[in-house]
């Protein structure tokens, strides 16, 4: 029992992780951008689920209604100002600028915010929970949060295989100067990706103030879990970027049981382990490495 | 010169420190076949990537109907109608026959070709259109490549090394649809290494040596000598024998 409660938990923190995940994964994909500030970004979306919702009289838990939309704009206008301005000079460049993006958002928010912890006010759905058996707790918010992340991913992949814009997506991601010699305004479609990225990532950081606390400082740690997940479950796949994010909640839970110092540590482990036995990822292909 | 459907004036493009093109000028008529010729590194992919948009011009323009498209991104000037197939076929991967040709069709103009018409022009296609791209042979390949580029109903066609690692027989198969696209109102400026190829299918030939026109002609009145001139450079039985004398 305590094993499957394992597995249980540690699959609802990796729907978490799928979640804040897929944005970095959308980006890396497309764009070839590694976003540094991807974390932070998760952050400020916290940040304005709790400041600026409740001015607007929209409840914390309703907060994505305007915060994700936002964010999309956001990303949209990011990218194609200062993130297609770093990829015009080199891909290093992009490194750079998202990472001094990532330390200017977190000195700000710092100054504005000060260094106290914040959560997103849901009121009492926080301690409500499921209680199949004697020692299983499956709380409402993490299952919430897991079953938003499948469906998340479920229409991320629709989206791009079904549709003419998610195929262009697709197509610049193969082949940027093929798909702009096929009249795809490539700039426009990286900003598409941008924005979906921002706003994926926009839910992932209310998420995450729905689940615990959250400071400034933050997006660092959730970044980190972010690339394990990636790349455990294979770049460029969006179903891989789910195990992968629950094979990491997994091994982290496990870790906890056995000492709670080695929750990280056993994660680490189980990344460091598929990079040397499968560097691909569980379900990536040999040539994205190339 | 209303009749030129494309212009190149005086065109020239670097690749860093190396002169690719050098004071190139020609043009092309519309339903006209304008073969470009030469050795490897002569600039022919250079120049057709640079009308295409792929590189800036370093002086020089190119002219689309007479205006100038300079400035123009690759995607404006699919939307005016020039489309290049690129050198090595350049499919998307991960996507199959069919997504390739969406692709391609997904900012259309209006005009003869659609995906329907691809799949007559190419029987073979429509039983495999579900099938990845890297599960088709070269020469179905490039068929996919051609597809993908006649769907957006160019007015010019770009075509670049077509029989780039594909058998001879396939070439033949893939030139013999050259005057069927022609035949739906789309002028071609191909490049083309296989210089018999080139003469053969062209109205007009253009041979470029080390960046700059050699030569140019229509095939009945080029001698084979003249283009090996063009093409080579220097007569080479002469280059011998002046080597000679200097030492």
């Amino acid at each position: 029992m305590i094993w499957l409660n394992i597995v249980i938990q540690g699959a609802l923190v990796g729907g978490f992780y799928a979640l804040f995940a897929c944005g970095l994964s959308l980006m890396f994909g497309v764009l070839k951008v590694i976003n540094l500030a991807h974390g932070d970004m998760a952050v400020v979306a916290g940040y304005v689920a709790v400041f600026l919702a409740p001015h607007l009289h929209i409840p914390g838990l309703w907060s994505f209604v305007i915060v994700v939309p936002l964010f999309a704009l956001v990303g949209y206008v990011l990218q194609r100002t200062l993130i297609q301005k770093s990829i015009d000079r080199d891909p290093f460049t992009t490194l750079l600028v998202t990472f001094g993006l990532s330390v200017v958002i977190e000195n700000l928010l710092l100054e504005i915010y000060s260094a106290n912890g914040q959560t997103v006010n849901i009121g009492q759905l926080i301690t409500k929970s499921w209680h199949p058996a004697s020692i299983i707790y499956v709380s409402y918010v993490s299952l919430g949060v897991l079953a938003v992340a499948v469906a998340v991913l479920g229409v991320l992949q629709l989206f791009l295989s079904k549709t003419g814009t998610g195929r262009l997506i697709r197509a610049v991601a193969d082949d940027r100067e093929a798909a702009q010699l096929s009249g795809a305004n490539y700039r426009h479609i990286f900003g598409i990706a941008a924005a979906i990225a921002f706003a994926t990532v926009a839910l992932a950081g209310i998420a995450y103030g729905m689940m615990t606390q959250f400071a400034p400082t933050s997006g660092g740690i959730n970044l980190l879990f972010a690339f394990e997940a990636v790349v455990i479950g294979g770049i460029g796949s969006l179903w891989g970027t789910l195990v992968g994010g629950i094979a990491l909640g997994v091994a982290q839970q496990f870790g906890a049981h056995i000492n709670p110092q080695y929750q990280v540590l056993a994660g680490n482990v189980l990344f460091l382990l598929v990079l040397a036995v499968r560097p691909q990822g569980l379900f990536g292909k040999k040539t994205a490495l190339s | 010169m209303s009749d030129s459907l494309l212009e190149v004036k005086e065109l020239s493009v670097y690749h860093g420190q190396l002169r690719a093109i050098d004071d190139v000028t020609l043009s092309l008529r519309e339903g006209e076949i304008l073969a470009m010729i030469g050795a490897n590194g002569a600039g022919k992919s250079t120049l057709l990537r640079t009308i295409a948009g792929l590189h800036k011009p370093s002086s020089g323009a190119v002219l689309f109907e007479g205006t100038d498209i300079a400035k123009l991104t690759p995607n404006r000037r699919v939307a005016l109608g020039i489309s290049l197939v690129p050198e090595g076929r350049r499919l998307f991967a991960s996507m199959t026959l069919e997504e390739n040709l969406q692709v391609g069709a997904y900012r259309a103009n209006k005009g003869p070709f659609s995906i329907e018409r691809v799949y007559e022009l190419f029987d073979w296609m429509p039983s495999r259109r579900k099938q990845s791209t890297w599960q088709l042979s070269g020469g179905e390949q490039q068929a996919v490549a051609i597809g993908r580029a006649l769907v957006a109903n160019p007015k010019v066609l770009l075509l670049d090394e077509l029989s780039l690692g594909l058998a001879p027989i396939v070439i033949e198969r893939i030139y013999a649809l050259v005057p069927e696209i022609v035949a739906h109102g789309v002028s071609i400026l191909l490049v083309e290494q296989d210089v018999a190829q080139g003469v053969a299918v062209a109205d007009r030939v253009h041979c470029l040596l080390e960046g700059r026109t050699s030569l140019v002609g229509t095939p009945p009145d080029l001698t084979s000598d003249q283009i090996d001139r063009a093409y080579f450079g220097a007569d080479i039985s002469h280059s011998n024998t002046t080597g000679d004398a200097a030492e």
